[in-house]
Parts: structure tokens; C-alpha cells; sequence
């Protein structure tokens, strides 16, 4: 029997839907005008107001929002409700310019749970659940979401948080856990562990709903079965809130946006036009009922294909595919964001040639990251230690900027290959 | 008294050393010491050849990176206990030393090492001082 956590919202009819957006587009339009003068520019400067704004047909006389606008009006450029009236920031990793700060105020918050608790009872669960969350807690999104979920639906809840394997095991063993809400490679690493050590019998999860990622089918099948659970995905950005702007249900093929609180679009990346529904291109999102950091028309960048195929679940909003690349050059390397130009970044700062190659791989279902550097006269020495030392001080910088390991690996000079002249930056061997 | 040293990089890939050494080989350079160190992903090959300025421009030439260092040449007994002391002087009078290698071969009894330090000039005055004498690149058959 499928659940709902709020079963008239979330199979309401498409009429319902499109009257709540219009309402809320419309109310938001103008909150936005009225609070965020950075957004009002840009609308003036296409000649837009308010008024043009009726419905979500007009949506598209709207100017993009775009990560660069995040960096432009970083911090409190986009804030739309006095300081006083939030109470949480939540942020993604990432060296100031790149790092997104978005603003909650409580009702944000609680709209924000609602759509993670949607998730979770799409996903079976109910208040005699034990929901394990190994999603990192802090600034990441990915635990405060699911654990204010997993409150609203009335799980016994376990904030785990990641890291230590030994105690995640201990816990689920020990409190009976149903649920686990991580990363999948995260989920897969997991499995393993289980299976080595001949814990299998001793679990008890049915389900399991992981994001913040990307993953393949393939992957899902092997934790399903490692586990003998059905594994779910879930989507979301932190400008948009975090995990739960929309999730898998029983069907599992593709994730119902939570239309009542965003709208979203297919853009061609290249030319900005909205595409036909059903066509591939990058995902946009306008937020109609965020108070403090209501973004309209934020590019994700997040290429996918959006679905109004009947679902089997009798869930009526819309369902967007698993993204299926990206319209720029961020990498997801361990569920956080990493782009070239960080690297590149740290590279020059610490006087090394800006010709370099970023492989990625997935081994073992963990993320790796591999910096290949191009050795210069001026960083070599007759003396081994001195190379390992500065090999070392690049490690480290590279930590500190994008806030995950990367292995440093000093190649000779004019090794790294150039395709036509321009170098290929980024190698991504994962299987996703 | 120093002799020139030329330090490579070396990527830890197949072929790499075999490169260098067919390119001097190739412009007639004749290798007097040749010492690795390495890591799992990289080495630095040091060299010490007949004709260094030679070497050092004809490997630029061929894109590799490397570094020219003065290093002082010991003169070793070549009986038990002569390394160590040599060794010995050197502690005692507090000169750290970076790395050392031998020169093929020997001569009247008498081996060559080749020493790295930060202070090559004080080296050499304490060898010559201890009556451990260095030895110049002519002896080596460098010019």
C-alpha cells in the first residue's frame, strides 16, 4: 500500500497544481521584488515587473538566476526577509565565490521537512520506522533534511552523521534500524561491510534513500541486493533548500518534483529558450513558497528529461529523470561540488604550471580524485625530500579549498595530452 | 674543488631511464656516476658525466627537467672502514649530508664517493684540513 505523508497535496489533480503555482508564483514575484534589489535590477533591465507575472505561463519573461549571481551577492544579496526573521544558514563546501549560503527562516524550514518527510514515507516509511540518517550533519544539507523528515514522519531517529563505520554498524544492529538515508556510495561501502562481516542476518533495513550523488541503476541493483532493501533516490541543491525537492517512489523510475513548492523548467543550455515538455536540457527551478532565499529561475545546470507519464503510485506531480550530465564543468566528487578553476586556483598560488588534468574514478563504489600536475624547473630539486615536501603543501592546499583528498601526482613536462591544442582538463572514468 | 652534477626528473613510467641514458649515449656522453632516488610515482636521476654542460643542454633540448648542483668527490679507501671514516670526520664536525653515491670503479686502492651538502666549500676545507683530500673532476676524467 503506498503512503503519503500529505496524500491531498501530493496527488492532487494537475488543474490544483497549476492554481497553487499561479497563486504562489505570483505572491513570490513580488516579495522578490519588493526585498531583493539585486533580483529587481535584473528584472528592470529586461523590462519586466511584477505585473507581467500572472501565472506560470509567464514564468519564462523571468531572468535566470545562475551561480554567479551567488557569488555576486554573496552573502546577504538574495536574502529576502530581515536577518531577524531567519533562524538557520545551511551551505554547501567550496572556497568563498563558489560557496552557496542559503537562508532559512522556520517556516522554510518546516516546508523544507515536509518534502524530506514526503520522501521518506514514498519510501515505506511510517513512525514505527528507525530511521538511520549518515548524512553528514552541519552546513551539508543532506543530514538536517533528512532528520527533520524523519521527525515529521515520527521515526525513531538516529543522527549518525557520516564517518565511523564500526559505530554505524554498531547502531543499526543495535537499534533494529529500517531506513538509512546516505550517499549511495556511501550505502555501497556500507553493504560491503555488512557483508564481510556476516552482519546481513543481523539488519533490518527495508529501504534505503540516498542522493546527493550521482549513481547508476547498476549501482542500485548491487546495494538492493547486498542489502535486500529497495533503495531510492532523492534529489535537491541547497539554494533550492537541500534533499527533497523531489524523490523516488514505489515505481522507482524518476522523481516526483514537489510541484507545490517549486516550479520547474527544461532549458536549452546554450540559448536559455524553454523546451517542449519531455525534451532533455538543463533543469531549472523557481522556489514559490521560500521565504528568506527564494530563487526564481535558478539554472541547476543539471542536465535531465522531465516526465508527466501516470505514475503507478498515484503521485500526480511532475518526474524529472536522474540527472544525466552537467551544462557546466562542476564535478561531484564525493557528494561535494568541485570545479576545475579551484584547482587550477590552487596550483598557480602554490607556483606550479596551470597545465594540469583532474582524473576522476569510482573504485571500490568511493569516489577518487587524482590531480595530475606537470613538474616546472622552478619546483624541481637534486633533493627527493624537497619535492615530496611541496607535494605535500599541494595536498594539503587542496584539501583546504575543496575540502576532500586529492592525490598529487607530478608528471613530467608536456605529458599531460592536448587534444587539438587545448588541454583535456578533466578525465571522469566513473560508470554512472 | 666541486664537480658538477645533473639532477633529472624522472616520471615512474616504463622507458623513462632507458630515454636518457640512449640520448647521451646517442652525443657521445660518457656516465662517471649515476644514483635514483624515487618515490612510488617519480624519481630524480643524478648524474655525473664527462661533459656535463654538454649533457645538461642536449637533455633541455629534449624537453626533460633538471637542475645542475655542485658536489664534492671523496677520495675512499677501498679497504674495510674506510667510508665510515670518512663518515666519521664529517659528523664530527656537524656537516649534514643531504645524500652520497659512488663513482664507478676504483683506483689504486682508493674509491670515489660523491657527496651532497649545503656547504660545499666547508666540506672541502675540512677534508683537505683531516687529510682526506677531494677529488677533481679531472681525476674523474671529466672536463
Amino acid at each position: 500500500m503506498e503512503r503519503y505523508y500529505q496524500k491531498e497535496i501530493e496527488t492532487a489533480d494537475r488543474e490544483q497544481i497549476l492554481a497553487w503555482q499561479n497563486e504562489r508564483l505570483v505572491r513570490q514575484v513580488s516579495h522578490v521584488w519588493d526585498n531583493v534589489p539585486y533580483y529587481r535590477a535584473k528584472m528592470e533591465a529586461k523590462g519586466v515587473t511584477p505585473e507581467d507575472i500572472q501565472s506560470v505561463e509567464d514564468l519564462h519573461k523571468l531572468p535566470f538566476l545562475t551561480k554567479d549571481d551567488l557569488r555576486d551577492a554573496y552573502p546577504y544579496g538574495l536574502l529576502a526577509k530581515p536577518l531577524k526573521d531567519c533562524v538557520r544558514i545551511q551551505s554547501t563546501s567550496g572556497t568563498t565565490g563558489r560557496r552557496v549560503v542559503a537562508f532559512y527562516t522556520q517556516h522554510d524550514i518546516d516546508l523544507w521537512e515536509d518534502c524530506c518527510a514526503r520522501a521518506i514515507m514514498a519510501a515505506g516509511g511510517t513512525d514505527e520506522d528507525v530511521c538511520h540518517v549518515s548524512y553528514g550533519y552541519g552546513l551539508f544539507t543532506g543530514g538536517p533534511g533528512l532528520n527533520g523528515g524523519s521527525h515529521r514522519v515520527g521515526c525513531l531517529t538516529l543522527p549518525m552523521s557520516s564517518g565511523n563505520t564500526d559505530r554505524q554498524l554498531q547502531f543499526m544492529v543495535d537499534l533494529g534500524a529500517t531506513i538509512l538515508c546516505c550517499t549511495p556510495s556511501y550505502a555501497a561501502y556500507l553493504a560491503e561491510s555488512i557483508h564481510e562481516r556476516g552482519l546481513r542476518d543481523k539488519i533490518k533495513l527495508k529501504a534505503g534513500i540516498f542522493g546527493a550523488e550521482a549513481w547508476s541503476e547498476e549501482m542500485r541493483q548491487d546495494i538492493q541486493n547486498k542489502l535486500g532493501i529497495k533503495a531510492y533516490d532523492i534529489y535537491g541543491l541547497t539554494e533550492t533548500s537541500g534533499p527533497g525537492v523531489s524523490f523516488e517512489c514505489s515505481e522507482q523510475t524518476g522523481m516526483h518534483i514537489n510541484e507545490d513548492h517549486f516550479i520547474a523548467e527544461i532549458i536549452d543550455p546554450d540559448t536559455g529558450e524553454v523546451l517542449p515538455e519531455g525534451s532533455k536540457g538543463e533543469l531549472v527551478f523557481t522556489s514559490i513558497t521560500k521565504e528568506a532565499f527564494p530563487l526564481l529561475r535558478y539554472r541547476t545546470r543539471d542536465i535531465c528529461v522531465l516526465s508527466r507519464k501516470k505514475c503507478s503510485c498515484g503521485r500526480t506531480h511532475v518526474k524529472m529523470s536522474k540527472p544525466m550530465g552537467r551544462s557546466d564543468d562542476m564535478l561531484i566528487i564525493k557528494g561535494v561540488n568541485v570545479f576545475p578553476s579551484q584547482i587550477e586556483t590552487v596550483l598557480l598560488e602554490q607556483g606550479y604550471p596551470a597545465n594540469y588534468q583532474i582524473i576522476v574514478d569510482r573504485i571500490n563504489n568511493s569516489d577518487t580524485l587524482e590531480v595530475m600536475v606537470e613538474m616546472s624547473p622552478e619546483n624541481f630539486s637534486d633533493n627527493l625530500g624537497k619535492i615530496t615536501e611541496m607535494e605535500k603543501g599541494l595536498v594539503s592546499a587542496l584539501k583546504a579549498m575543496l575540502g576532500i583528498y586529492a592525490k598529487v601526482r607530478l608528471v613530467a613536462p608536456k605529458s599531460i595530452a592536448r587534444s587539438e591544442g587545448k588541454a583535456v582538463r578533466v578525465i571522469d572514468k566513473r560508470k554512472i | 674543488m666541486t664537480i658538477p652534477q645533473i639532477s633529472v626528473f624522472l616520471e615512474n613510467k616504463a622507458g623513462q631511464l632507458a630515454d636518457i641514458t640512449g640520448i647521451l649515449s646517442d652525443n657521445q656522453v660518457n656516465m662517471r656516476a649515476i644514483s635514483i632516488a624515487e618515490t612510488a610515482d617519480y624519481g630524480v636521476l643524478r648524474l655525473i658525466v664527462d661533459d656535463a654542460s654538454k649533457a645538461s643542454s642536449i637533455l633541455l633540448e629534449q624537453g626533460f627537467i633538471l637542475t645542475m648542483t655542485p658536489v664534492v668527490g671523496v677520495s675512499v679507501s677501498d679497504t674495510p672502514g674506510g667510508l665510515s671514516k670518512v663518515l666519521g670526520v664529517i659528523s664530527r664536525a656537524e656537516i649534514d649530508v643531504e645524500y652520497m653515491y659512488s663513482v664507478f670503479g676504483q683506483k689504486d686502492g682508493q674509491a670515489c664517493m660523491i657527496f651532497r651538502v649545503a656547504d660545499t666549500e666547508g666540506l672541502t676545507e675540512l677534508l683537505e684540513q683531516s687529510g682526506i683530500g677531494t677529488i677533481t673532476g679531472e681525476a674523474l676524467g671529466i672536463h
